[in-house]
């Protein structure tokens, strides 16, 4: 089954008009010599078959765990309405509208999405999307990097481990000196992060919550930063903006993070979003596509894609990035569920999950041996102390049917002892409260 | 249309958030809180249906119209594949489970799937090996000159440039520059290939690679291909293939059998995955195997025990380029897509592929002009509206007329070599009629550029807008929407 729609005929036909006798023909340019040395494919089998195959290869991963690992990557209720409208195929069997007049729902849903990405951030002007959290990051330091032709970037330790990996091996050939403060109580170590800023300083990248669930206020180091001429690139976790400080109120100048979270399943690792917004005197430093709202000959509004020369389909090696596709549906899947949810909602959703946290928090504080970490205020996710190896506790909860939590010594030397647990709305009283039975019984037995 | 935030009434809900059910104590301090609400749309559920429902219809897809957008592979994208990638086990999978060893057998099914994908990659293009990390095609060429970065340090060269030929897309420079080349460019000859003489003087120790498409965004198949690849090798340059074009040579030749290094794939053009309005993509990299240790980790890999396990112990990799495993949604989708097709239905996609772009080139090179070979093309024909130009219409009337004809336009002023581009890409899936009917209005256009241009210059007047004022959008940017401000006397 190929979706080839042609009739024997008709293929004769069209020889005929281009005046080839056969189809091999028209492949002529490629010689005897470079032919495939082999092509063992199987042979092609029905949408039954391949459904069946499908079928067995997703039950081998049925978890049924009942899950509390975030570590950046949460579990969160997708309303329904979302899948319904975004598998409109109008939607996703288009493309990139550079062609405006015949994608103006597309450009109209991009300038939504900004706007809402606007809106959560607190900041000027988003993108269209990029890749993923991680990727944005990377991307934010890039832009650091030529708005103030410096080139030493400052990195909390509280950002995501994942991120800083990527981060590092992302821009290995280019000349840039990364240096990393650390997290002390859970939060930002201002003493080394002043004592590092200078005039080579070209960004300090931070993230709120940070990887330890902990919520700071980080308009103290923004400040110092901006005293530096650096940029303040600030990482955050979309849903915890339904109550926490935005970037924008911090000083923060270029805000990334992944949109996962804003109704896209966890679906082994992607496809996710990352998402971009910054202040207005960086929009022509931005990567990516920007929608931009305009009017027709005729003076009707209409949106297109806009400040294109920045890209690399003009710009080729001078572009502000080598972005072409992005994650246009995942961006419009963000969309519809921030516009499900709501102003009222997203701030509801946002206590709900910090309330259900808490309330683990009290449930695991009562564990002989097992202490929560309160130097600072988190948001649904948070760390504790068990008293011995995490993994070892994690592997009895996976048996006892509890993804507990992701085993911080994964991630930071020396925290061996120590799990991160998130809880989200998904997770129910009777499920948090059973967790903390299972995990008495874990580090006790 | 109205914005999502011109509809939205203070109040309205579209969807009920639960009730707090455990104990309300701790309060956040106000000093780590926002000020005020995101000022998010508040709208019914209906209203968001609607809304979106409608924007959806000012859309051309590929489901509603033909959309032969040049070097994009706008194929039908079979509804199966939609189902396999939403199956429970798979979408509901947080891909740190994979990495903790507990959880590792709760995600042997996804690994499988990975492992199976790198391997008919493999076959496909005749690597060694493949990562399926790269989220796009062009993350996929960031990955590819980050391995031939890695490749050259190890070796102990210090090479400055990439080669790319003047017809290359514009991500192929732009990607060899973040992994810290400066691009060097090859003219094109008057025949359409890339100028051997020039390419030959590039080569030395001075160039890391050599990015190419093939086809090339000519839609011309290289017969000197291989000679290419033994110069580069014989100077120790790598060997770089774009797979923006595979569709036009599925079973027919293998970028590794003709001395590429490295490949990489865009599932969602050739493996026929949703373009998603721009995205998400994938682009997987494969490479040979003196590249492979250069890979992204983790990596997945098969045990003796026929289990399946990630691997991180690859002390020469570039490390990850992505937060895990790749557009793992996106990856079902092409390989079920490829489990469907099978061995002889992915030839037929390139036979087809190749016979629809030269239908539509022999009806068409009476009436336009051809960049380059008259007769033949592979996959896509690349048209030139230099003559209508003189009469005032440019391949962007061109492709403003299409849009009135219910036709999405083909690429236009691209490649940038060509004067008033037209890429047109019909792709295998388009039948005869729907060609024939496209061709006709191709050549209406090319006759009333004639006699009245007039109507071509003045389109689309049947589109939801007419042409729209891009200066304006670029000089005044107006980048989100606003609240109107209060009255307050």
């Amino acid at each position: 089954m190929s979706f080839i729609p042609h009739t024997e005929q008709e293929i004769n036909e069209m020889l005929e008009t281009i005046g080839a006798s056969s189809i091999d023909e028209l492949f002529k340019d490629i010689g005897p010599q470079m032919r495939p040395k082999s092509f063992h494919i199987p042979e092609g089998r029905s949408e039954l078959e391949v459904d069946r195959y499908f079928k067995v290869m997703s039950q081998k991963n049925r978890p049924g765990l009942v899950n509390f690992i975030g570590a950046g990557f949460y579990e969160h209720y997708i309303p329904a309405v979302v899948d319904a409208l975004a598998s409109r195929s109008e939607f996703y069997t288009a493309y990139t509208p550079y062609q405006s007049e015949c994608a103006q729902g597309w450009l109209q849903a991009m300038y939504e999405y900004q706007t809402s990405i606007c809106e959560l951030t607190g900041l000027d002007v988003s993108n269209a999307s990029l890749y993923d959290g991680g990727t944005a990051l990377c991307e934010a330091v890039m832009m650091a990097i030529r708005i103030t032709g410096r080139n030493k970037v400052i990195v909390d330790c509280g950002v995501n481990h994942t991120y800083r990996t990527m981060l590092y091996a992302y821009t290995k050939n280019l000349a840039i000196e990364f240096v990393e403060t650390p997290v002390v109580q859970g939060l930002s170590c201002r003493k080394d992060i002043y004592k590092l800023l200078d005039d080579r300083t070209a960004a300090v990248i931070l993230q709120n919550p940070n990887f330890f669930g902990a919520v700071d206020d980080h308009s103290d180091i923004v400040d110092k930063t901006h005293s530096c001429g650096a940029v303040a690139i600030g990482s955050v976790y979309p849903i915890s903006l339904g109550i926490l400080k935005t970037p924008a109120e911090m000083g923060i100048d270029i805000a990334t993070g992944e949109g996962q979270s804003l109704g896209l399943p966890l679906s082994f690792g992607g496809p996710y979003l990352g998402f971009m917004a910054v202040r207005k005197e960086y929009t022509r430093q931005m990567p990516g596509r920007i929608v931009g709202a305009t009017v027709d000959k005729d003076g009707k509004p209409g949106y297109v894609l806009t400040l294109q020369a920045r890209e690399q389909h003009i710009r080729r090696e001078k572009a502000t990035s080598n972005i072409c596709s992005n994650e246009a549906l995942c961006a419009l899947r963000a969309l519809m569920y921030l516009c499900a949810l709501g102003k009222e909602g997203l701030r509801e959703l946002a206590l709900l999950n910090f309330h259900k946290s808490e309330f683990a928090k009290t449930c695991l504080d009562t564990i002989p041996g097992v202490v929560v970490k309160r130097s600072s205020p988190t948001f649904n996710e948070f760390t504790v102390m068990l008293p011995h190896d995490a993994e070892k506790v994690f592997e009895k909860m996976a048996a006892k049917g509890f993804a507990c939590g992701f085993p911080l010594g994964r991630a930071y030397k020396g925290m061996e002892n120590y799990l991160l647990v998130a809880v989200t709305e998904k997770r129910t009283k009777d499920e948090v409260m059973a967790f903390a039975k299972a995990l008495e019984e874990a580090v006790c037995s | 249309m109205q914005l999502i935030f011109e509809k939205s009434r203070k109040g309205r809900r579209a969807f009920r958030i639960p009730a707090v059910d455990v104990p309300v104590k701790a309060k956040l301090p106000s000093k780590y809180c926002r000020s005020n609400d995101a000022l998010l749309a508040e709208v019914s559920e209906l209203d968001l249906v609607r809304h979106f429902t409608n924007l959806s219809r000012l859309n051309f897809s590929v489901d509603t119209n033909f959309y032969p957008l040049g070097s994009c592979t706008m194929k039908y994208n079979p509804k199966f594949t939609e189902q396999i990638a939403g199956l429970e086990g798979f979408r509901e999978l947080h891909p740190l489970f994979a990495q903790l060893d507990a959880t590792v057998p709760y995600t042997q099914g996804a690994l499988e799937v990975l492992f199976c994908a790198e391997q008919v990659l493999c076959e496909i293009t005749g690597m060694t090996a493949f990562t399926t990390q790269p989220l796009a095609g062009a993350h996929g060429e960031l990955t590819g000159a980050m391995i031939i970065a890695a490749y050259h340090r190890h070796k102990g060269n210090t090479p400055k440039y990439v080669i790319v030929p003047d017809s290359s897309h514009g991500t192929n420079p732009a990607s060899a520059a973040i992994a810290g080349y400066e691009v060097m460019v090859i003219p094109t000859d008057k025949d359409g290939y890339m100028d051997m003489e020039a390419y030959k003087s590039k080569l030395g120790p001075e160039s890391a690679a050599v990015m190419l498409t093939c086809p090339d965004t000519l839609g011309i198949f290289n017969p000197r291909i291989k000679e290419i690849a033994d110069l580069a090798h014989k100077a120790g340059v790598l060997m770089y293939y774009d797979g923006a074009n595979l569709n036009a040579v599925l079973g027919k030749v293998r970028p590794g059998d003709l001395g590429f290094d490295i490949v990489h794939l865009n599932l969602h053009k050739t493996f026929a995955t949703p373009h998603g309005g721009g995205g998400p993509g994938a682009g997987p990299v494969g490479v040979t195997a003196r590249l492979s240790e250069f890979l992204p980790v983790p990596r997945v890999i098969k045990k003796r025990d026929n289990t399946f396990a990630l691997e991180y112990k690859f002390p020469h990799s570039i490390g990850p380029v992505a937060p895990f495993y790749g557009n793992f949604g996106v990856i079902l989708k092409a390989l079920a897509y490829i489990m469907l097709l099978g061995k002889t239905g992915l030839i037929e996609v390139s036979e087809i592929a190749v016979l629809n772009a030269n239908y539509c080139l022999a009806r068409l090179k009476d009436f336009y002009q051809v960049a380059y070979n008259k007769n033949r093309c592979m996959h896509e024909c690349i048209l030139s509206a230099v003559e209508q130009a003189k009469n005032g219409v440019r391949a962007l009337d061109i492709a403003k007329y299409l849009i009135d004809k219910g036709f999405h336009p083909p690429t236009i002023y691209f490649p940038l070599i060509v004067k008033e581009a037209l890429m047109i890409e019909p792709t295998e899936t388009e039948s005869k009629e729907t060609l024939d009917s496209f061709i006709a209005v191709m050549i209406e256009i090319a006759k009333m550029s004639k006699t009245h241009p007039e109507l071509v210059v003045n389109a689309p007047l049947c589109s939801p807008v007419k042409r729209l004022d891009e200066t304006k959008a670029a000089r005044e940017l107006n980048l989100r929407w606003r609240p109107p401000l209060e009255k307050d006397g």
